[in-house]
């Protein structure tokens, strides 16, 4: 455990932190998809971060709030069986397995993942403009 | 005869509270893909006439009933989404990006007058 939240910078750092996490495992699965696995254990399974919500000490008298990533899950969903006889991984059915990395969801979740890092960038130079102003109140 | 520190006290007073709200606002945003995270908001009305002493109620009497001064408005609201979505998370993107740029504006507008009071007060001093 890092630090206590206390500030803007704080809030959004760890809430990008949180989003680069999900961008790695994102770039994994595209990485991995179309791999092919002679066993259905082996084969690679689409990797899915966990966001929870982390409050501040003073989170009653301040409401403020970030993410961070609880867990690393992997998904349900069943590597796909395909008949490829010829492959040198095939077992003795002559079948083999594709991970299971669906690439138009991690395609959605890469745009999604980019605007909630944008909006949080977007927050922190806007607050941190307004800050530069009232440190020159006064003047 | 006011002191300068009551002179300024609203606009200051303003100034902070608008300051927690951008807070509060900005952990909305950085929880918008946390499942069943509740957006927050502050009352900024109620916690500015709290600090402006007009408070709900004033007894003039010992007799008079106690009114709860814990003003609701101290705490921090929930807010009611348009459009709840299905993993129980109540930011709505478009929702706060609009009042945390109203915030921000109504903060450097709150600015502004204090930097206008504080130069009608310089200017008062020098005489000039």
């Amino acid at each position: 455990m890092m630090a206590g939240i206390e500030n803007i910078f704080d809030v959004a750092g760890r809430s990008m932190s949180a989003q680069l996490v999900r961008l790695n495992t994102i770039a994994s699965n595209l990485a991995n998809a179309g791999n092919i696995s002679g066993t259905e254990e082996q084969a690679y399974r689409a990797m899915k971060p966990v966001f929870k919500t982390t409050y501040a000490a003073n989170v009653k008298d301040s409401g403020i709030s970030t993410t961070e990533v609880a867990g690393i899950t992997t998904t349900e969903r069943k590597p796909e069986r395909v008949y490829m006889p010829n492959h040198p991984m095939a077992d003795d059915d002559g079948f083999v397995y594709s991970a299971a990395v669906n690439v138009e969801e991690e395609f959605v979740e890469m745009l999604e993942t980019k605007r909630q890092y944008q909006n949080n960038i977007e927050v922190v130079t806007t607050l941190r403009a307004l800050m530069m102003r009232t440190i020159n109140l006064g003047k | 005869m006011k002191g300068i520190g009551e002179y300024l006290n609203l606009h200051a007073t303003a100034l902070t509270v608008r300051a927690k709200r951008n807070k509060v606002l900005a952990s909305n945003i950085a929880n918008a893909a946390t499942p069943n995270f509740k957006a927050r908001d502050i009352d900024f009305e109620a916690l500015i006439k709290k600090a402006d002493g007009v408070g709900p109620l004033r007894s003039t009497d010992g007799r008079h009933f106690k009114v709860s001064m814990a003003a609701a408005g101290d705490r921090m609201k929930y807010r009611d989404p348009v459009n709840p979505a299905r993993d129980g998370n109540t930011v709505e993107m478009n929702v706060e990006q609009m009042e945390f740029s109203e915030n921000v504006m109504r903060y450097q507008t709150t600015l502004t007058f204090l930097n206008n009071k504080i130069a009608g007060l310089t200017s008062a001093i020098r005489g000039e």
